[in-house]
């Protein structure tokens, strides 16, 4: 395997874990917007008490992302960041006030204004994961393009206002509730679990609409992707996926939440990594693959080693962290 | 306003609120594992409180450190596609390793904010010794970027003017890595060490004498003490880091013109980059030479002697360099003055309103260096080798980003604060029992 191959694995892998952890901590921030009902505060008590300690670790895998980028595919994060511009900004804006948000209206501080940043953190978590879907369409539907280093934008509309893009934010707000809820599930008793039950029922429901809706759209608007998708290298794992996604439902109805959790994380694990096949060799669809934004072989070689070391420090800390926080006690 | 003056701005600007969080998340958890180190030893239960209101003050400013170094994170590129396009490849890994380390420190600080009553006490100090300890790493191993930048090694030129033969750990073997690492370290623990000593100054002073005020401040001194001395051997290895490989940065921040032999030194002053001269400054004969080399007598350059279109901008960096020594130098008067009468067991009053007056000084003086490290290191964003100029983004719309996040850290900045005071000052203390 290239050493370029192996490093944008490890970035998938990367992206992978940002979705399935921090995707659903957007997901919390979500459901605190729409909490409602008899139980309302109590919603958003397990919401807060879920992410507390979990979110900022969970956060650090989108800089684990970005700095793979810019450190193994630096024309690539260069050609991203002049043609994404104002996206990559309203992404920060949107992460900025959610974490800030989450934080002083948290119980660290506890005082009068908290009301108000509940909101701010709702809407910013709702905002930034539609952003980062649309990011994640502007690379793959074509309309970013590269000439010799330079990006060529067309037209007046940003590229990432295509309806393909849309599409995929609306997806990736979607899939944030879904797992947001589901886990939820597994970290609430009583009625509160059955609120967040019939919220994952929702989302799930809206993620199997949307994704119905999108379809057509790729097929018409990206031919290129659409065949990605369906190709040998793809298809499976999609497949694999959807049948993630309907086991994963049919847990929820038959309240096996364990088995939902787990199904929803392998499902949002293969439809990513579906889309990461489809979009494979390249990282800004057609103009650069991974073989032109590759850095040096130094520095890749440099990544493949260091990953491994890094790894093994992070992933005993992870586990102690999610041991001390998410153990059910049942 | 032109994009690249707009560029600079949103630079300094992300980069100025992000110090603050950045020098907080390391020196705040040396200060908690202090205090409750205290408190496994005695038992007094006023070290526990002490430990728990750092902790919770730790957790705002880390969260908001968390957001802005994402935001630097995408504005190397947004800002500067040119530069990371140029050496991404080669300041990159220094940003990998920083990343690992920060990943740890919040892996852990989630453990130790949310942990005080799922782990022991043992434990729970235990888990806040890996916070400590990151958050030192991820400040070193990050200052290795800007060490490079400063000083570039380990790369060839190929005919295109781009980077071949990297050394995927060149930023670690820039002769500025050494300097840059301990002096911006020391900064951190000296700004948050006086900024504490500040909030129980203020709170003995408004008659709160008990022993959570005394012990917050002692403890915070003790650290800010410590470190403010380290920093004077410190400070003089970076003046002749400087001398060595940065000329013109040292000749701006000292408001030397002309190169001359047993250079003296310039306090204050207000150097006029156009006709050479500068105004009101005080002259300590040959202290420059003694301070650049060790030699009273030794050669120093001058800006004259630096092409108008690679020197930097003198005024600015000369002011910022004085402020930030001076700063220095005051504080570690505070630092010695607070020891002093504490042995003599007694803390007069004038004493905590100059501990109140200090409190911002360390702070001040943590960004005021870095405008000397990096106006100085201008027009060059890397030394020698691409300039500023160069870097900037194609698109048009900087102006209108940096409007953005003016208002987005105008906002935050005044709500932290707001948050920290109340947490500072929020409710009598109980009594230790």
């Amino acid at each position: 395997m290239p050493l370029e191959d192996l490093v944008a694995a490890a970035g998938l892998a990367g992206v992978i874990l940002y979705g399935v952890l921090g995707g659903a901590d957007f997901g919390g921030g979500i459901w605190d917007l729409f909490a409602g009902g008899p139980r309302r505060d109590e919603q958003r008590a397990a919401i807060a008490r879920a992410m507390g300690p979990v979110w900022e670790a969970n956060h650090v895998w989108l800089i684990f992302v970005i700095v793979l980028l810019f450190t193994a595919f630096p024309a690539a994060f260069a050609a991203l960041s002049v043609g994404l511009f104002g996206l990559f900004h309203l992404v920060l804006l949107g992460v900025s006030l959610r974490g800030a948000a989450f934080v002083f209206r948290g119980p660290q501080v506890a005082h009068r204004g908290a009301g108000r940043w509940g909101t701010v953190f709702g809407v910013a978590s709702v905002i930034t994961p539609v952003l980062l879907g649309m990011a994640v369409g502007a690379v793959s539907a074509g309309s970013l393009r590269v000439h010799e280093g330079h990006v060529q934008v067309a037209g007046v509309v940003p590229p990432w206002l295509a309806p393909v893009s849309l599409a995929i934010g609306g997806l990736a707000l979607t899939l944030c509730a879904y797992l947001a809820a589901v886990y939820l599930t597994v970290e609430s008793q009583g009625e509160l679990r059955d609120d967040f039950r019939r919220r994952a029922l929702f989302a799930g429901t809206a993620v199997v609409g949307l994704a119905a809706l999108a379809l057509p759209l790729l097929k018409l608007e990206t031919p290129h992707l659409w065949h990605g998708l369906l190709g040998l290298r793809a298809a499976p794992v999609l497949v694999a996926g959807v049948a993630s996604a309907l086991l994963s439902g049919w847990a929820l109805l038959r309240r096996r939440f364990r088995l939902a959790r787990a199904a929803a994380i392998v499902q949002v694990s293969l439809l990513l990594s579906g889309w990461g096949l489809a979009q494979y060799p390249y990282l800004i669809y057609p103009d650069m693959t991974l073989q032109d934004a590759a850095a040096p072989d130094p520095t890749l070689r440099f990544v493949v080693y260091s990953l491994p070391i890094g790894l093994g420090l992070l992933v005993p800390s992870l586990w102690l962290l999610f041991r001390v926080f998410k153990r059910v006690e049942s | 306003m032109d994009v690249l003056s707009a560029a600079r701005a949103q630079m300094a600007l992300t980069l100025g609120f992000h110090m603050v969080l950045a020098a907080s998340g390391i020196a705040m958890p040396l200060l908690m594992l202090m205090a409750e180190g205290l408190w496994l030893r005695t038992g007094r239960p006023h070290y526990r409180y002490l430990a728990r209101q750092w902790a919770k003050a730790t957790g705002l400013l880390f969260a908001l450190g968390a957001v802005s170094g994402t935001a630097l994170s995408f504005e190397l590129g947004l800002l500067w596609p040119r530069l990371m396009a140029f050496a991404g490849s080669i300041v990159g890994p220094a940003f990998a390793l920083e990343g690992f380390a920060f990943f740890v420190e919040a892996i852990f600080l989630g453990l130790y904010l949310y942990g005080w009553e799922r782990l022991s006490p043992l434990a729970h100090w235990l888990v806040g010794i890996p916070v400590a300890l990151s958050g030192l790493a991820s400040g070193v191993l990050v200052c290795a970027v800007n060490a490079w930048m400063q000083a570039p090694v380990g790369f060839e030129l190929d005919g295109s003017g781009r980077l071949t033969n990297i050394d995927p750990l060149a930023t670690f073997r820039s002769p500025f890595w050494l300097p840059i690492a301990i002096h911006s370290s020391l900064s951190c623990y000296i700004a948050v060490g006086f900024a504490a000593a500040g909030v129980y100054a203020t709170g003995m002073l408004r008659g709160r004498q008990d022993a959570y005020h005394r012990s917050g401040l002692t403890i915070a001194m003790t650290l800010a003490t410590v470190t403010a001395l380290l920093q004077l051997v410190s400070g003089d290895f970076s003046a002749r880091m400087a001398a060595r490989y940065q000329p013109a940065k040292l000749a701006a921040a000292e408001a030397l013109f002309d190169t001359q032999a047993g250079a003296p030194l310039v306090v204050g002053g207000i150097p006029d980059g156009d006709s050479g001269e500068v105004r009101f400054g005080i002259e300590i004969p040959r202290g420059l030479s003694l301070l650049a080399a060790h030699d009273p007598d030794a050669s120093v350059k001058g800006l004259n002697d630096f092409p108008p279109d690679q020197r930097p901008n003198v005024l600015t960096t000369h002011l910022a360099f004085q402020v930030m020594v001076g700063c220095g130098f005051t504080l570690i008067a505070l630092g010695l003055w607070f020891w002093w009468a504490r042995l003599r067991g007694s803390e007069h009053r004038w004493l905590l309103r100059a501990l109140v007056a200090g409190a911002p000084l360390g702070f001040i003086a943590l960004e005021a260096g870095w405008v000397v490290t990096e106006l100085g290191r201008q027009p060059w964003t890397v030394y020698g080798l691409m300039r500023t100029a160069d870097a900037v983004t194609p698109v048009a719309d900087v102006p209108g980003s940096l409007l953005l996040f003016t208002a987005l850290y105008l906002g935050l900045g005044v709500v932290l604060v707001v948050l920290l005071l109340r947490l500072a000052h929020g409710r009598k203390v109980k009594e230790e029992g």
